[in-house]
């Protein structure tokens, strides 16, 4: 089974990302699970049509100790497992601490023993605490994609996120398997991130670029695959789940300063320079 | 009975017995000198180097700053209120212990709720043997725990609506006149915002209720609990209710500050000030009741006992209701006759000052027998005390009318001020620790402030020799070539033993077992044992008694331990 986390800045696309390439690994007849670690709970909506599903956390709190796998575990788009972890209201309590618990519960419950081919942590915004980091810590998940696109800010979280991975890599067997980049159609956007990637010790895994297909398909609580398999934009996911599939470069990642960050900028950001 | 509503009869022969003139001669400002370092001491400056010699040399440095060779006239500057080395393992507390174990838990009749997870209150309920003498019929929660009992679900989903639920279930179960709220450490982790459940609980349950943000890991020590104790309380409590019209009869009305009734000392208290006709308004906080302390701004005079953890308060209840306040000590016989008098020169009423002098004469003729017998049997002793924000000063009075030198003193949690007197207190710097801890500015109350005294009769009474709002400090009441280390660690203390060979050594919990297979006796300070009172005249025969005992007793030296045996061939 292949551990896979998706971090990014936030509203960067993870989840929509990681939903559309989860069809694409699954159209491919792999059995994939998908854990949303976001208090919102909305990392499965595509995957499983809308359809709202307690989160674990609620479950806990509702059910108290008699919580089964299937009180929070739902099939999706293709037989998919999806999973919400849930956690506070914005504003209180702890969401990092939430995380911890629900990985720790899903484990106990044995949501990983079924044969799966790959488990998907989609995680919520920067790692902002010990909490977010939980799915890469103690070799929960062990290679990383970080989704990004060519705005300085999206590439500062990347990079940032690049940090825990380190920290954690050191120690454990997390790595860091490539930059999705989410296109957001900035100038030279390509070659920037083609750039980064290779500064960070890693590659760019695919270009998605940017479509309204994925626009239509979202308010049809749907992947895109799901929702038009014809379309150009479902090629591009099943082009990034092959590369998922592919990949065999599993790297320690070297964090950039925001110096180094900001003179790649300069060199890759602006296409009009004389 | 805890405060006099008639004047106790003393004989009329012994009062107007009374030299008021040489009574009012007498120097009550002056430090007392410590008793001089017992004959063959090490010499002070080498066993200070050696202290610190084997730390690496950052730590080495840090701690040579904490570790002074004491000059009571030239009073070395000695630094503490800072970080806690880590490794040291130190004896201090945390935030939460100030707040709610100190300075607020001893109040009966309030419940104390401790927002939290379970062992934050089960592991603080009644360590502290605050003691307390209810009056029948009245409320008393002294002997109860509460919590919120905060779980996993409380930490992730925010607590604040369990939180209301306790508050709702301790009123709909006791009806106290006044709830506490306390944070925890994971209260302050995850946000909750206990002064808004309980201005919400305030409103609706029409009691009042007050939290705290008393979080452990806030500040160096439990001495950032004191200061947010006494801020919550002068904000809430002090000055919400009035003394009725019969109470405000005897001008002679004090409150008593920082004295927690550890093993009864505040009755003992109670019991000297009540004897001299002194009407005892409220004690901060011992065997105290929520409305006493409402009613603590009607006083003419605040006595601080300890100075560490009230100070505050009676600063600010100076500023907003113009009473004034002077440091006593009554720990020690010839300590609670000066405290006494201090008091009676205050008032400056002919009539008090002569009923304290016929009140120290009786109760002096009971102790001295008592105290000459033991001295015989103490006298020279050497002794060492690592306690506290100020009991480690306290103490050494009653080591005084044993003739027991104090060889090595130092405190768990004070400021500077504490060791070398109030008169440093422009001079400290405020360090980021301190300054995260709320600092109130008041003034003067437009309808309740009334100067006690006029500026002119503070001069005057300075003066004579009575210091009001100072405090002198440990330095200038400790013997030239005495050790003082502040925040002491276990490898200090082993080492101050080995080179002093201490009769008796006054410290915690956390020490007490360490001290006692080196094979010296230890008394703690905190909570003394399961003994008590020592305060006043009664508390000083129990300590003399105690004290012969402990190192008179033979215990130490006819038992073997049994890592020293010979094996059996």
């Amino acid at each position: 089974m292949r551990k896979v986390a998706i971090y990014g800045k936030g509203g960067i696309g993870k989840s929509t990302t990681t939903q559309n390439t989860v069809a694409g690994l699954a159209e491919m007849g792999r059995k994939v699970m998908v854990v949303g670690c976001d208090p919102k709970a909305d990392s499965t909506r595509l995957l499983l049509g809308g359809l709202a599903q307690r989160s674990v956390l609620d479950t806990l709190r509702i059910e108290g100790e008699d919580v089964e796998l299937e009180d929070v575990l739902a099939k999706g788009f293709s037989d998919t497992n999806c999973v919400e972890s849930g956690g506070p209201e914005p504003g209180v309590g702890c969401a990092g601490r939430g995380i911890i618990t629900s990985i720790n519960l899903l484990e106990r419950l044995g949501a990983y023993e079924e044969e799966l081919d790959y488990v998907f942590y989609d995680v919520l915004g920067d790692v902002v605490c010990g909490g977010f980091a939980m799915p890469i810590r103690e070799g929960k998940a062990e290679e990383i994609y970080i989704v990004a696109s060519g705005e300085m800010m999206a590439m500062y979280a990347a990079s940032n996120i690049c940090k825990g991975i380190k920290k954690f890599a050191t120690n454990g067997t997390v790595r860091l398997g490539g930059i999705i980049c989410n296109s957001r159609k900035v100038d030279n956007e390509y070659e920037l991130l083609d750039a980064f990637a290779k500064q960070l010790g890693t590659q760019m895994i695919h270009f998605v670029p940017r479509d309204n297909d994925v626009q239509r398909a979202e308010i049809h609580k749907k992947t895109v695959i799901e929702w038009d398999p014809t379309c150009n934009q479902a090629d591009e996911y099943r082009t990034l789940a092959k590369a998922i599939e592919d990949n065999d470069m599993f790297v320690i990642p070297k964090p950039m300063e925001t110096e180094a960050l900001e003179s790649l900028l300069l060199e890759h950001g602006m296409l009009d320079v004389a | 009975m805890k405060k006099p509503e008639e004047m106790p009869a003393l004989p009329v022969k012994a009062l107007a017995a009374i030299d008021l003139e040489a009574v009012g001669a007498l120097d009550l400002s002056c430090p007392d000198p410590g008793l001089a370092m017992p004959m063959g001491s090490p010499e002070p400056n080498q066993l200070v180097r050696n202290l610190v010699q084997n730390y690496p040399p950052r730590l080495l440095r840090k701690r040579s700053r904490h570790i002074k060779v004491n000059d009571p006239i030239e009073v070395p500057k000695i630094e503490a209120n800072s970080r806690t080395s880590p490794g040291i393992i130190t004896q201090r507390g945390c935030c939460y212990a100030g707040c709610k174990g100190v300075v607020l838990g001893p109040i009966t009749d309030i419940v104390h709720i401790v927002h939290g997870p379970v062992g934050c209150s089960y592991y603080a309920w009644m360590t502290r043997r605050n003691q307390a003498d209810v009056p029948e019929g009245d409320q008393n929660f002294l002997n109860y725990a509460f919590t919120t009992d905060m779980t996993e679900n409380e930490i992730i989903f925010g607590g604040e609506k369990k939180l209301a639920k306790a508050i709702q279930e301790a009123y709909d179960l006791f009806h106290p006149k006044a709830i506490a709220v306390f944070s925890t450490c994971p209260v302050g982790l995850i946000g909750d915002d206990v002064h808004a459940v309980a201005r919400q609980m305030k409103a609706e349950l029409g009691i009042n209720i007050f939290g705290f943000s008393c979080e452990g890991y806030k500040g160096v020590s439990q001495s950032a609990g004191h200061h947010i104790a006494n801020n919550g309380l002068f904000t809430n409590v002090v000055g919400t209710e009035e003394l009725p019209p019969e109470l405000k009869v005897n001008p002679w009305r004090v409150n008593l500050l920082g004295e927690y009734n550890i093993g009864g000392d505040a009755f003992e208290m109670e019991r000297i000030l009540a004897r001299c006709g002194i009407q005892l308004v409220s004690t901060f906080s011992g065997n105290a009741q929520y409305s006493e302390l409402a009613r603590s701004a009607d006083a003419n005079l605040n006595l601080v006992q300890c100075h560490r953890s009230i100070n505050y308060m009676a600063e600010m209840m100076e500023s907003k209701f113009g009473i004034p306040w002077m440091k006593v000590n009554f720990i020690g016989a010839q300590a609670t006759a000066k405290a006494m008098r201090k008091i009676a020169r205050y008032f400056g009423d002919p009539e008090l000052i002569a009923r304290v002098e016929v009140v120290i004469a009786q109760e002096l003729a009971e102790v001295e027998p008592v105290r000459n017998a033991i001295r015989a049997r103490t006298n020279g002793r050497p002794v060492m005390l690592y306690v506290g924000g100020s009991r480690a000063h306290h103490y050494q009075s009653l080591f005084a009318d044993l003739g027991m030198p104090v060889v090595a003193a130092g405190y768990e949690f004070a400021h500077r001020d504490d060791y070398e007197g109030s008169v440093v207190l422009d001079s400290i710097t405020i360090d980021a620790d301190s300054r995260a801890i709320e600092e109130l500015t008041i003034g003067p109350d437009p309808e309740r402030f009334a100067p006690r005294k006029t500026e002119a009769e503070i001069a005057e009474l300075e003066a004579g020799g009575l210091k009001m709002a100072t405090y002198e400090g440990m330095m200038p009441e400790m013997t030239k070539g005495s050790v003082v280390v502040d925040d002491i660690s276990h490898a200090e203390l082993e080492q101050l033993i080995e080179a002093y060979k201490p009769a008796l050594v006054c410290s915690g919990i956390k020490d007490k077992y360490v001290i006692e297979k080196m094979g010296i006796p230890c008394k703690q300070l905190h909570n003394y044992d399961y003994g008590g009172p020592y305060a006043g005249f009664k508390g000083a025969i129990n300590f003399y008694t105690e004290i012969d005992r402990m190192v008179n007793a033979q215990v130490w030296r006819l038992v073997t331990p049994p890592w020293a045996a010979k094996k059996p061939a």
